[in-house]
């Protein structure tokens, strides 16, 4: 009796042991209400025509929505340090991955360039 | 399970782990490292992605329209909504609430089930109109029609030498050139459509817009056959969950599954507005 009392004291504590943080229902329920209204944002936010903005605006919307479900749904906010660099990590390497590739693209954009022509020279053949 | 290597009165703690934070810290550190390789798993088609919409934005912002927003809308509120019953089952797996988790995660699978269900509607949607991934393509009229947006938001491809014109005419006028009023007919008697041939589309686009439909199919697809996984994980947690095994000190198999529930949802988070929310 005594001794599980004092382990839920150390959690109580949380010291070492952020995994066991328990979140506060209104965290919850709050994190879906600004989850719910930024998707009603973003899908009125598409019906107007910005233009070259269309796609920054729904990414940065996106970004806010994903960082509110890693940060509490996912726990990352009260978590040990080493699962946010987890995760922070891969997100670098798809960067760096997509990147790559979209150099890489660019060297042989010539290359398709002269395709599409012989697509459109057939075309206009046909 | 672990029975015969339990320490005793902890049924589920495993010998090799010298107490059940020792487990739970360690089974934390694999789900993320796994979650970490779901990413990376996911990035080749999000690359993909990119790359082509990089090269061929126009096919992109066409064939969206063949999308239905309003699905998925719908889809995203209810992934979103068992993101929160998912949480919230792990809340009540921290505290000993055996009635409030088995009502969570029952609420989460019932989600994961209208979610596919809601997919199923615009996959054969898609199918019905014959817009099928890889060479089945082969699309037929009103793909891309006024059907999934409601006539207000007619299809209108506008080049950029062709736009003054397209804004001239009135919405709803652009496709009712005769030929879908009566595809929409043959449909309603059951009669195959006419191949999808709008003149206002160059060739070169609609060569290319069933490349854009097998990077939606394979990127909504892995994403549905993880929703189907994270079904079949929640509900082995919940008969666990009626089963009683789990308490303040031995959760870690909801918080995990959770976290795998989440990282669906964020893609999904990513997905609706890349592919459905194109202008």
């Amino acid at each position: 009796m005594t001794a599980a009392a004092s382990t839920e004291h150390d959690h109580a504590e949380g010291h070492d042991h952020g995994d066991h943080h328990v979140l506060p229902l209104w965290l919850l329920i709050g994190t879906w209400a600004a989850l719910m209204g930024l998707t009603i944002f973003t899908v009125t936010a598409s019906t107007f025509h910005l233009g070259a903005f269309d796609l920054p605006v729904a990414m940065a919307i996106a970004t806010i929505k994903a960082t509110l479900v890693m940060l509490i749904f996912m726990h990352l906010g009260f978590d040990k340090s080493f699962h946010s660099l987890l995760i922070y990590g891969s997100f670098l390497f798809v960067f760096l991955f997509i990147s790559f590739v979209w150099i890489d693209r660019g060297q042989y954009q010539v290359d398709i360039n002269e395709k599409e022509q012989q697509e459109i020279a057939i075309d206009l053949g046909q | 399970m672990s029975d015969a290597h339990g320490h005793g009165d902890k049924p589920f703690l495993a010998h090799h782990f010298e107490d059940e934070d020792h487990q739970f810290d360690s089974g934390k550190l694999g789900i993320w490292a796994f979650l970490v390789t779901e990413i990376l798993f996911f990035s080749g088609l999000f690359c993909a992605y990119v790359i082509y919409r990089a090269m061929h934005p126009e096919v992109f912002t066409f064939a969206s329209n063949a999308l239905d927003t309003q699905m998925g809308a719908i889809n995203t509120g209810v992934l979103i909504f068992s993101s929160l019953t998912a949480a919230w089952a792990v809340r009540n797996a921290q505290l000993g609430q055996k009635t409030g988790l088995i009502v969570n995660l029952s609420i989460t699978i019932l989600c994961a089930f209208g979610f596919m269900g809601i997919k199923y509607l615009e996959y054969s949607h898609k199918f019905d109109k014959g817009l099928f991934p890889g060479d089945k393509y082969e699309a037929k009229e009103g793909a891309y029609g006024d059907e999934s947006k409601g006539n207000a938001n007619t299809v209108a491809f506008t080049s950029p030498d062709e736009e003054e014109s397209a804004e001239e005419a009135e919405p709803g006028v652009a496709f009712s050139n005769g030929d879908s009023a009566e595809a929409a007919l043959a449909e309603e008697d059951g009669e195959e459509l006419a191949p999808w041939n709008d003149p206002n589309v160059p060739e070169a686009t609609k060569r290319k817009l069933k490349i854009f439909f097998g990077i939606y199919f394979c990127m909504t697809g892995l994403h549905g056959i993880h929703v189907l996984i994270g079904i079949l994980v929640l509900g082995w947690l919940l008969t666990r969950a009626i089963r009683g095994h789990f308490t303040p000190t031995y959760y870690g198999p909801i918080d995990f599954a959770a976290l795998y529930w989440h990282l669906v949802d964020l893609i999904w988070i990513y997905l609706f507005p890349l592919l459905y929310l194109i202008n």
